[in-house]
């Protein structure tokens, strides 16, 4: 399938009125010079997923599954910082990231589930936690503004050559989905630099929390780089994790240096994410995710 | 200086003034004004501010539980937008010579007012759908107005608030058409949600014109339009015809459109609750006080670190240039 997917220079937010991008969408979100600012969106990977147009394999599947659920779970963390961040321009700022990987939740997820058929609620509400995917940095509690910088640190810098790789996947959807991500990781990338430097060159009780939270954080970085059957039987469709542990390390490194943070003392934490084994933290993260939607069963929302 | 009579610059500037009003045009904030016109306006945006930011706890306390992905980023993007409203009206604010901080530390403080509508609790998901339909349908008759407003700072913020507003208001009538549609438990949901929500929300345009002390001053100055009456009886016959969309109904008997007046009227408003909720004995008013100052007081040492960095990168650039 060499179609363009929806325009992939196109964001969800930022989508021109003149193009009707809904009807655009349902018409020929798989056509080819699809006008500017038609987005790909979650419904338009539902309807192709329902005409047949982009069905993922096994293999594919799982691994869209595993992407979905770190920005789920993520963006489900982040949510709780609207209307508590220290300014508002910071509300703003966290919400707007938070939305953007709830959105790469909601496009891997209804890929992943169109292996299935089963929707992106059904996957996000409907599952357990030893069927959730995500690694565990993803559901590490905010902490402190220093601590979520800490880990949207970590994030950005690993979602962002991830994704910038996955452009090149040789499976269609999945680099339609990355080549709209990229473009917004990269702004958190900087978001959470800019923060980095700030607080660890601002005052002394910054620069204190910003070592605690990295910290607290690090020890989550080696299970993203892992690679495990999957992502060796996926091929050029996926990306080896551990090949992006060199453009990982070169840009915090960077960063951290100019900071002058040092964090290569901190240890690396046993991972098991991707198998379904997670920390005590899921359980509560999934138990007010999903409440609501398991009281009523099938309804429709 | 002691107090003088008015100079010259002042009695052209008052000339100026009551032109502008006479031809309904914009007063800018380069323009003269009068002190009361300058503090009536800090006092109604800022407040209008406040009712944003205070707005956003009501509606953030479901989008952890939002019962489907979609639902969850419609509801982060509103609450986002919210965020957005009232740093536009604090700096349309600022324009008065009132600065973002001395705002923020008066509602801190208690001593600044916003919207009581969000001292209720949203106690269910279908409160989601009312406070979009019925609290941002308030608020858009309320605005709508006030992009003519004669401060032209406010009048302008006002303008990007009222498109957002509603699309706000869709979503919520969405959220409660679903629900309608849905369930027998989802239907309950929504038609108790819109019993809730009904009184409160047209208590939102103020009290009656009759006890309503600011409006006739703030009319004259074509901040306001229209009377806080007029508004709530248009929103009342909005409702009405909605509401039947909806399948649901409005917990009004009295609801009824007079043949003489042309004019929607509502049954009796609980004014007693209407005034022990502004004085601040609603059910939330503490809960929502205490969120906004912990998250102020939370992010002091960012603020702190943030103001610090940047005063040390501009100590060193500055002495780059002079190297």
């Amino acid at each position: 399938m060499t179609q363009s997917l929806g325009d992939a220079s196109a964001s969800a937010t930022r989508i021109l009125p003149s193009s009707s991008p809904r009807s655009q969408a349902r018409d020929g979100a798989l056509a080819a010079g699809a006008p500017p600012g038609n987005a790909l969106r979650p419904e338009d990977i539902a309807l192709a997923a329902q005409q047949g147009a982009a069905k993922p394999g096994e293999d594919v599947a799982n691994y869209a599954l595993r992407l979905g659920d770190d920005a789920l779970i993520l963006a489900q963390r982040l949510a709780h910082w609207i209307s508590r961040a220290p300014e508002l321009e910071e509300d703003v700022a966290l919400g707007n990231i938070a939305l953007d990987q709830l959105g790469h939740a909601r496009s891997f997820l209804t890929y992943a589930g169109s292996a299935w058929g089963k929707t992106e609620d059904e996957l996000a509400y409907f599952r357990r936690e030893p069927e959730f995917r995500s690694a565990h940095l993803f559901e590490q509690p905010n902490g402190d503004f220093a601590a979520t910088i800490a880990r949207q640190f970590i994030v950005a810098n690993y979602q962002f050559p991830l994704y910038r790789a996955l452009v090149n996947s040789s499976d269609p959807l999945l680099a339609a989905i990355a080549a709209k991500a990229v473009k917004e990781v990269d702004y958190h990338r900087d978001h959470s630099t800019q923060w980095v430097l700030r607080l660890a060159g601002g005052t002394e009780e910054s620069r204190r929390r910003m070592i605690a939270g990295l910290k607290l954080m690090w020890p989550f970085v080696g299970e993203l780089f892992e690679d495990d059957a999957l992502t060796a039987r996926l091929g050029d469709a996926g990306v080896v994790p551990s090949s992006l542990k060199a453009e990982f390390d070169r840009a915090t490194a960077e960063v951290l240096d100019e900071a002058e943070l040092d964090v290569s003392a901190y240890p690396m934490a046993t991972g098991g994410g991707r198998q379904g084994r997670h920390s005590e933290h899921l359980g509560f993260v999934l138990a007010e995710l999903q409440v609501l939607a398991r009281e009523f069963p099938g309804a429709s929302w | 200086m002691a107090h003088e009579a008015p100079s010259e610059a002042d009695a052209a500037g008052a000339e100026n003034f009551e032109r502008i009003l006479a031809k309904d045009s914009r007063v800018e904030p380069k323009d003269w004004m009068p002190d009361a016109y300058r503090r009536s306006l800090v006092r109604q945006i800022s407040q209008h501010a406040h009712s944003e930011i205070i707005g956003m706890q009501p509606e953030a306390n479901w989008i952890t539980r939002a019962p489907s992905l979609k639902r969850k980023s419609i509801l982060m993007a509103k609450v986002q937008d919210e965020a957005g409203h009232g740093l536009y009206l604090y700096s349309a604010a600022e324009t008065l010579g009132t600065s973002r901080d001395e705002m923020m530390d008066a509602l801190v403080q208690g001593t600044a007012r916003y919207s009581s509508i969000f001292n209720y609790p949203t106690v269910t998901w279908a409160d989601m759908g009312a406070i979009g339909w019925m609290v941002d349908g308030a608020a858009i008759c309320n605005q709508v107005p006030l992009c003519r407003a004669s401060y032209g700072p406010y009048g302008r913020a006002m303008v990007r608030v009222c498109k957002e507003e509603s699309f706000h208001q869709r979503q919520g009538f969405e959220i409660l058409l679903e629900l309608a549609n849905g369930t027998p438990e989802q239907r309950a949901m929504a038609q108790d949600a819109v019993n809730r929500w009904y009184a409160p929300s047209l208590m939102m345009f103020g009290p009656p014109d009759d006890d309503s002390p600011n409006s006739k001053q703030s009319m004259a100055w074509n901040i306001k339009r229209f009377s806080n009456d007029e508004l709530r009886n248009r929103f009342v016959g909005m409702l009405v015809e909605q509401v039947k969309v909806l399948g649901l109904t409005l917990p009004d008997d009295e609801v009824r459109f007079n043949e003489d007046t042309k004019k929607w009227e509502h049954g009796p408003l609980d004014w007693e609750e209407f005034k022990e909720v502004l004085a601040g004995r609603g059910p939330c008013n503490a809960q929502r006080l205490e969120r906004r100052r912990s998250a102020h007081e939370d992010g002091a040492w960012v603020r702190e670190a943030a103001s610090a960095y940047a005063e040390k990168q501009a100590a060193e650039h500055a002495q780059k240039v002079a190297a």
